[in-house]
């Protein structure tokens, strides 16, 4: 479930961004003035994004459910297996994840404690991330049946509103997804092992045997059997 | 903080091997699945699988349709004459005055012509809604004209029970230069009679309480908030109760055959 993901959410981004070339009307800046513009015509031209509005539409909404179903077999499992616990942040996960980004930053010398199997930062960020992902699904069947699922959309702000959640929510997945990269790629090898198997090797001092495995709780365990 | 059940090295390695083994095989078969949907032979300009998909959700939202679900509607102040996007049927000359409009049965048989009077004298409506164009933008706009309910209890009498789709294109001979050759001029819809007995799908022959002008649709157009602009045919020329689905001019370049909102 971890894992499909990566294929889903890069597709997901892919044909949406060949939709949004059709009416790339997002921008940052104030009144007249237009200081980046989603997107730069070399950024469509190079991933060949221009002219597939059709195909991109065909993507989007057929890879939609499969992120959708996707999404809420990873809620079930999560829920079941009572593993939100672990992900679940509480009051202490604001100023916890301050003190994670400091440390990050090289700003603050002591590592800040896990609780569990994250810290504060990744309870609270993996946390988001789930909650970003249901909007991106909930935003895109406003758009997508706005008057079917008018209640939805009514919530949203009307179609319209609902259309710049969508892209907000995308280029916070992507966001999201390049720092989630470097994190891990920070964290050595070991941990993304640990990422794939379920279990994490561990160095501990022992006097019959020098190293043994201990389980840093699956994340769900053999995810990779399931991609 | 749950339990940390412990396994051994040996354990470990092995698990390695056979999540490196999974992952590795479940990537090959997700790259071969996407060649699989690339090579596929295309129905109407899409892959057939995705054609499939787009079949799948037409039936899903289909079942999921309810006439009282309707399309917001806006004050008439925020309404504004929409950005003009396609010209595919209104680049030939149109003589207005002339102008008739033709009714065919599923057979293609001729059941009648009608003028614009004819269609001004059924009940008079007036929507101001948000026009959504595939492409993604949207724009308030009002329409007025007569329902296509009222219009199709006309025909009433001599129709089968079993009209699932009706047929609409722009007037039959028109015909534009294109770089110099005689090109025809024609666009088409076809579009589910449950979006078409909804009360918000106009024949629309006033655009913010004038005649529609000429880019927009003159002198009779398709107006529903319920599908997108590529449904909403301008410049009607012709009417066709079918039994099945028929043609559609963007359906058969790679969209999808619903383009329901």
């Amino acid at each position: 479930m971890h894992w499909i993901n990566f294929p889903l959410i890069v597709i997901m981004v892919w044909s949406g961004l060949r939709i949004y070339w059709a009416e790339d009307v997002y921008a940052f800046g104030f009144f007249d003035w237009e200081w980046f513009k989603f997107f730069p015509e070399s950024f469509y031209e190079s991933l060949q994004l221009n002219r597939k509005l059709a195909r991109g539409l065909a993507f989007h909404f057929n890879f939609a459910w499969l992120f959708t179903i996707n999404g809420l077999a990873f809620v079930i499992y999560t829920w079941r297996t009572r593993e939100w616990r672990e992900l679940a942040p509480n009051r202490r996960s604001l100023r916890g994840s301050l003190d994670v980004l400091l440390h990050d930053l090289r700003i603050r010398k002591e590592e800040p404690p896990k609780r569990g199997r994250y810290n504060e930062a990744q309870r609270l960020t993996y946390s988001l991330v789930i909650g970003l992902g249901a909007l991106a699904v909930l935003s895109g069947f406003a758009i997508f049946k706005p008057t079917q699922v008018f209640p939805l959309t009514w919530i949203l702000g009307g179609y319209t509103s609902a259309r710049i959640i969508h892209f907000v929510v995308t280029i916070a997945f992507v966001l999201f997804f390049v720092v989630h990269i470097l994190q891990v790629a920070r964290a050595g090898w070991r941990n993304f092992t640990s990422m794939v198997t379920g279990y994490e090797l561990v160095d501990i001092e022992s006097e019959e045997s020098g190293e043994s495995v201990r389980s840093a709780p699956p994340d769900p365990p053999q995810e990779a059997a399931d991609a | 903080m749950p339990e940390k059940p412990e396994i051994s090295v040996e354990a470990y390695r092995k698990r390695s091997r056979r999540s490196l083994l999974t992952g590795g095989a479940a990537a090959v078969a997700g790259l071969f699945g996407w060649r699989w949907i690339q090579n596929q032979p295309e129905t109407h300009n899409i892959p057939n699988v995705l054609r499939k998909g787009h079949e799948f959700n037409e039936s899903l939202w289909k079942s999921l349709f309810r006439h009282d679900h309707q399309a917001r509607t806006f004050d008439r102040d925020a309404a504004s004459i929409l950005r003009l996007n396609g010209r595919i049927g209104l680049r030939s000359e149109i003589d207005l005055d002339g102008w008739q409009m033709t009714v065919k049965g599923p057979d293609g048989t001729e059941l009648g012509r009608h003028v614009l009077d004819d269609i001004k004298r059924l009940p008079y409506h007036e929507m101001t809604i948000e026009h959504k164009c595939i492409e993604g933008w949207a724009q308030i706009t009002n329409w007025g004209g007569a329902r296509f309910s009222d219009f199709m209890r006309l025909y009433e009498n001599q129709l089968p029970d079993d009209i699932s789709h009706v047929y609409i294109q722009t007037p039959d001979d028109q015909y534009y230069l294109r770089n110099g050759n005689r090109t025809r001029d024609h666009y088409y819809v076809s579009c589910d009679i449950e979006t078409m007995l909804h009360n918000q799908t106009l024949l629309a022959y006033n655009n913010l309480g004038e005649p529609i002008d000429e880019l927009h649709g003159a002198p009779l157009r398709l107006a529903t908030p319920l599908k997108y602009g590529i449904k909403q045919l301008k410049r009607i020329g012709e009417i066709q109760f079918l039994t099945e689905a028929g043609g559609d001019y963007w359906g058969e370049r790679g969209y999808d055959w619903y383009a329901g909102l």
